[in-house]
């Protein structure tokens, strides 16, 4: 089964939940996909004992060879090759390494060589989670290659949580595509609640189910995100209630449920349930 | 006009509250949301919309069934997996727009159209107009709707002569964040002390490093974690970034979030909107 934790606003405690739940049950693999921010690592403390660049491909020019006709200029759809005089530039970081320009160069001058956008890390933490994580390198732009590299690294055998990126664009829907579940992990304010629909919105595009974990649950205002689930007959998860003593363990990088063990039977009993529901899904069909 | 983009890195530090009560303090000023996938400005600031505009930027591949042959050179070519290798069919969310399979098509089948990224919407608020937009869920090539709103927020200030155009940015270190920076005179890092907040921190500010914008910080509820905050502060020194003020946790800020008020607004008096106040007041020292 694999579980893929998202939200449409930053910051409402993804990661809060994908690393306590990873600790709450056995033989999990953890998958950190928020790869321009990995922030899991804070909390397992692993140690990185494999590591593999990520490469893509861009076009080299061959000044000797092109005779400027301008082709390859025309054709790109992200203006990542550009005429200054008679020369073409590249714009490695706006590249969508399509590979394009090196079909129609008439002239043969375009050959494609390999630029380092990321690179995924494995370590097996003390928790006993098989942990990769995908860091898209400074100044790149495009997620969305690391992330697919990183889902390769799925191990069908195990239970898997996905940490997604935050938002509704390419990065979060490469993460969550393919997933049997998704947790919308929100907080009981406005903004919570405006993200939260749009995150919802996306996941029923995608057709995959999906339940809400709201984190920060205080008992006065938690209706701001209960009346819009009951409405649209969204199941809420689990509340975290709002606690300093949550919010300072999670400044010191120490999942709660470290502290709190308790709480390891409820994140089971909410992995559990959304399997419940998969398999009733699958009975259904 | 002065250009400040707030970003943080890590998401939910608080920027778009800090944004819009500072949008109150400065009065008059241009805004703009940055932040297309998750825009929450609005909630706080409720711009009364004057005019909308469809912004279409990405293309996809379209296929004519009636010229198709089923020859299978379109999945062969495509380097993102967007054609299923059974039934040649377009995955709409796969698909980058880059024109490949339409040029390698013997059979002239394929074409590229342009979609509906989102929309733009030119708005005013009582403290000045402010522009912002809807990504369509799901949409790619949410860069160049930042870079389109950026624009005309800068467009609309220059043509009313305001001093100041305040950005809220979006989280991460990647192509919205990059947009949202392009051509702004200050950064402006809303942060938390966290461990992961302060990585994220420090992750954002080489990328703002690389495109040599100053930079200015603030540390937000920086007594949940004081030894952590030390070491932002002490960071900051390091890398010649101003910490303009440090914000104390306080339930009245998500209080008044809750009822879409703003803090320095109702709770004049409070800790909380006195350390708001005088990091206005720095920063104000910072685009004379």
């Amino acid at each position: 089964m694999k579980v893929t934790v998202l939200s449409g606003k930053g910051g409402t405690g993804k990661t809060t939940v994908a690393v306590n739940m990873a600790l709450s049950v056995p033989d999990i693999q953890l998958l950190d996909a928020d790869v321009e921010e990995p922030n899991c690592q804070y909390f397992l403390k692993p140690n990185f004992n494999k590591s593999e660049e990520i490469y893509r491909e861009i076009p080299e020019i061959d000044q000797n060879k092109c005779t400027a006709c301008r082709k390859c200029v025309d054709f790109c759809e992200y203006n990542a090759l550009a005429m200054m005089l008679d020369e073409v530039l590249v714009f490695p970081e706006i590249c969508h390494s399509c590979g394009g320009c090196e079909k129609i160069c008439p002239e043969d001058a375009i050959t494609e060589i390999d630029r380092e956008l990321g690179v995924l890390k494995h370590s097996s933490t003390e928790y006993d989670i098989d942990f990769w994580q995908g860091e898209l390198n400074i100044g790149e732009e495009s997620s969305v290659p690391v992330i697919e590299a990183l889902k390769e690294k799925s191990d069908l055998q195990k239970d898997i949580i996905i940490d997604a990126q935050p938002g509704t664009t390419c990065p979060t829907i490469e993460a969550v595509v393919d997933s049997d579940f998704g947790i919308l992990v929100t907080e009981p304010t406005p903004f919570g609640l405006s993200d939260l629909k749009i995150a919802s919105q996306l996941m029923d595009e995608l057709k995959i189910p999906y339940g809400v974990i709201i984190n920060r649950a205080e008992e006065e205002s938690d209706y701001i995100i209960e009346n819009y689930c009951d409405k649209n007959n969204i199941d809420i998860l689990l509340k975290i209630p709002f606690k300093r003593e949550f919010a300072y363990l999670y400044s010191d990088g120490i999942p709660f449920v470290i502290d709190y063990p308790e709480w390891q039977a409820e994140f089971k009993k909410v992995f559990t349930e959304i399997r419940g529901v998969l398999d009733e899904k699958d009975y259904s069909n | 006009m002065k250009k400040i983009t707030v970003i943080s890195g890590k998401g939910g530090t608080g920027k778009t509250t800090l944004v819009s009560n500072l949008a109150y303090l400065a009065e008059d000023l241009v805004l703009a949301d940055c932040d297309v996938d998750a825009p929450n400005l609005h909630l706080l600031l409720n711009p009364e919309v004057e005019e909308t505009n469809i912004f279409k930027s990405n293309k996809l591949a379209i296929k004519d069934e009636s010229k198709c042959i089923d020859c299978g050179i379109c999945n062969e070519v495509c380097r993102f997996n967007a054609v299923s290798p059974v039934n040649y069919e377009i995955d709409p969310y796969k698909c980058e727009g880059c024109g490949v399979c339409v040029e390698m098509c013997p059979e002239n089948a394929l074409s590229l159209k342009l979609m509906e990224t989102g929309e733009i919407y030119n708005s005013t608020t009582r403290f000045g107009p402010m522009v912002h937009a809807n990504l369509k869920v799901g949409s790619d090539n949410s860069g160049k709707l930042v870079s389109e709103v950026r624009e005309k927020a800068v467009e609309k200030g220059n043509k009313i002569d305001k001093d100041l155009l305040l950005i809220d940015g979006s989280p991460g270190i990647g192509c919205p964040v990059i947009s949202s920076i392009t051509g702004v005179d200050l950064v402006l890092f809303v942060t938390e002390p966290s461990r992961s907040g302060f990585s994220d921190l420090k992750r954002v500010a080489q990328v703002i490093e690389h495109f040599e914008i100053p930079a200015l910080a603030v540390i937000n509820k920086y007594d949940i974690n004081k030894d952590i905050s030390q070491e932002i502060v002490e960071y900051l020194k390091e890398n010649e970034i101003e910490l303009v003020g440090k914000i104390s946790y306080s339930s009245l800020v998500v209080e008044n979030l809750r009822n879409a008020e703003l803090v320095v607004e109702q709770e004049k008096k409070s800790k909380v909107s006195q350390e708001i106040i005088n990091i206005w007041k720095k920063i104000k020292t910072n685009i004379k």
